[in-house]
């Protein structure tokens, strides 16, 4: 029993934390590759930037003294992520929207997306230096530790309140974001737009009005993922931009466009990712009992060293791009 | 007046005019056919009238105004509406969601509407949640129509509605635009089933050369012997 607690602490929770916020972060960069029609690697910064203007709401909450009974970075995520929709609105604006109006091809635009990637960076380690920073500097991050002796086993449950809070907060995003693309008038353009933006225009839906809200919902979920991030690990100025990658992986293995192709890809990734790691001794170790002298299980018994976790994404990634190049919910081709 | 004319229309695409003065009024009441070879300028007409196309001289009046180069989302609210010839259905949402779709831009209530459309094509009905990417050629033909039909158009647009269809499926689009036109909406087309086209059209275009060759009522321009020469095929 012990190893099954041992399994689920490594691996259920670590997979899921890990696949909420590829979700979250592949959620926005389909629906940008859907609406716009180009790869936004810039998604990254936005989920940094996002989670250091959290950061710096929470340090105001602390430095006037208020405090809160659940973790500040969650009780200041609603006004972040409205800021962060707003970066993400300017951002378009700013760099962009100019580019769109004169016509420029998907590619140009990928490019310019890499430079605001750079820029951002740049700015955040200007101002912030290149340090990492902790959401709990100022108040204890609460670990529960749930006893399971009483089925057997030696070892707790472990699951900290950040990553409790983290799936409920995922969870009530992708129910309201399904609400809204399958109900609204505005999300059903937005899917409509993405099917087909020349039919879209002609039907007199506000393709500009769409866009907008794209943004609003890409640099909003954006954060979300960001500071959940920071919430879990710790905060600097490359946070988003190491995973960058994994999280288009998933994008495209879920079908570029699709939002619950992205949701479900995170999570494969993020499941895919822990369990490659994972030393299948510990689970395993029992075994050792029954089994012969000579065909004991070695110490090490991962599909792949820790360090090389984000091939895992890559491997997904290929083998997806070779049976079924749509991705699993028929996106997009890529 | 008539519902909308089309003044001395001169436009394209940047480079070179393809409309180099096109004439054309349409009332309420007419079935508007434009007919003419390939390249004549017969769906560049119609985009733009619909704004998707640079108009640089003439005038498009409708509804008392000129709307040349203002964009759809302006048009359809003043009563136009437009079914492209390819892809012209949301392939991944519902019938319904299509249809809907063609409301966006109405803030009211739009059920009834919306039972008309059903009324004027049972099928749709019955497919109204299966996405419109798995009916055939002629529903989607219908379903595009009718998402057109949801903003409640005074004036619809259709480009090469019979293009791609079985010769059943022709008849049965031609059949239900001749009953939409007695809804009192007007019907401007572009067809390359030109002969049957014109046998129910009121009025005639054949283009030719981004210009009025001829115009008149579909039953004169069947009976021009230059015209059937020309352009229906002898």
């Amino acid at each position: 029993m012990t190893e099954i607690i041992f399994f689920i602490n490594q691996v259920v929770i670590s997979g899921l934390v890990l696949g909420c916020i590829y979700a979250l972060g592949a959620i926005g960069i389909t629906l940008i590759f859907g609406i716009l029609r180009f790869a936004h690697f810039a998604h990254s910064e936005l989920m940094t930037g996002g989670a250091f203007i959290a950061f710096l709401l929470a340090s105001a909450f602390a430095a006037w003294g208020i405090v809160t009974p659940i973790p500040t970075g969650f009780v200041v995520l609603p006004l972040a992520m409205v800021l962060a929709a707003i970066l993400a609105l300017g951002i378009d604006k700013g760099f962009y929207a100019p580019l769109r109006k004169r016509g420029a091809r998907p590619v140009t635009l990928l490019i310019a997306s890499i430079g605001v990637t750079l820029m951002i960076q740049g700015l955040i380690r200007l101002f912030f230096g290149a340090g990492s920073y902790s959401f709990f500097e100022n108040e204890p991050k609460e670990i529960f530790r749930i006893d399971t002796s009483a089925i057997g086993s030696t070892r707790p449950l472990v699951i900290t309140e950040p990553q409790v809070l983290m799936i409920v907060v995922t969870l009530v995003s992708v129910i309201a974001l399904h609400f809204f693309l399958t109900r609204s008038r505005l999300g059903k353009a937005m899917r409509a737009m993405a099917d087909n933006a020349d039919l879209a225009q002609v039907s007199g839906i506000n393709t500009a009005l769409v866009v907008r809200v794209t943004w609003v919902i890409a640099g909003a979920l954006a954060c979300m993922a960001g500071t959940m991030l920071a919430l879990d690990v710790t905060l600097k100025p490359d946070l988003a931009f190491n995973i960058i990658l994994p999280i288009f992986a998933a994008a495209i293995v879920g079908g570029l466009g699709q939002a619950y192709g992205a949701i479900a890809g995170g999570l494969l990734i993020g499941f895919a990712e822990t369990l490659a790691v994972f030393n299948w001794t510990m689970l395993f170790r029992p075994l050792n009992a029954i089994l012969p002298d000579w065909l004991q299980l070695p110490a090490q018994l991962a599909l792949v060293p820790t360090e090389y976790k984000l091939t895992v994404a890559f491997v997904i990634l290929v083998v997806t791009l070779l049976v079924r190049p749509t991705g699993i919910f028929k996106g997009a081709s890529s | 007046m008539a519902l909308i004319e089309l003044k001395h229309v001169v436009g394209g695409y940047g480079g070179a005019p393809i409309l180099n003065g096109v004439n054309m009024a349409i009332d309420k009441s007419d079935i508007g056919v434009i007919v003419g070879p390939n390249g004549a300028g017969k769906s560049t007409t119609l985009k733009a009238i619909f704004g998707l196309l640079k108009v640089t001289g003439g005038t498009i009046e409708f509804g008392g105004e000129n709307v040349a180069n203002s964009l759809p989302d302006k048009l359809v609210p003043k009563g136009l509406s437009f079914v492209p010839q390819e892809k012209n259905v949301f392939t991944s949402m519902s019938v319904e969601e299509n249809l809907e779709m063609g409301a966006f831009t109405r803030a009211d209530d739009f059920s009834d509407t919306m039972d008309w459309v059903y009324a004027m094509f049972p099928v749709l009905a019955e497919k109204r949640r299966q996405p419109a990417g798995e009916l055939s050629g002629g529903q989607r033909q219908m379903v595009a129509m009718g998402r057109a039909l949801m903003s409640k158009p005074s004036l619809l647009m259709l480009d090469e509605p019979s293009a791609g269809l079985s010769p059943r499926y022709v008849i049965e689009i031609f059949e239900t635009i001749q009953r939409v036109n007695k809804e009192g909406v007007g019907i401007l087309m572009v067809e390359q089933n030109a002969r049957q086209a014109l046998a129910f059209a009121t009025k005639g275009f054949v283009l030719a050369g981004g210009q009025n060759r001829y115009t008149g009522t579909g039953a004169e321009l069947i009976a021009d012997p230059e015209v059937a020469k020309s352009f229906l095929g002898g």
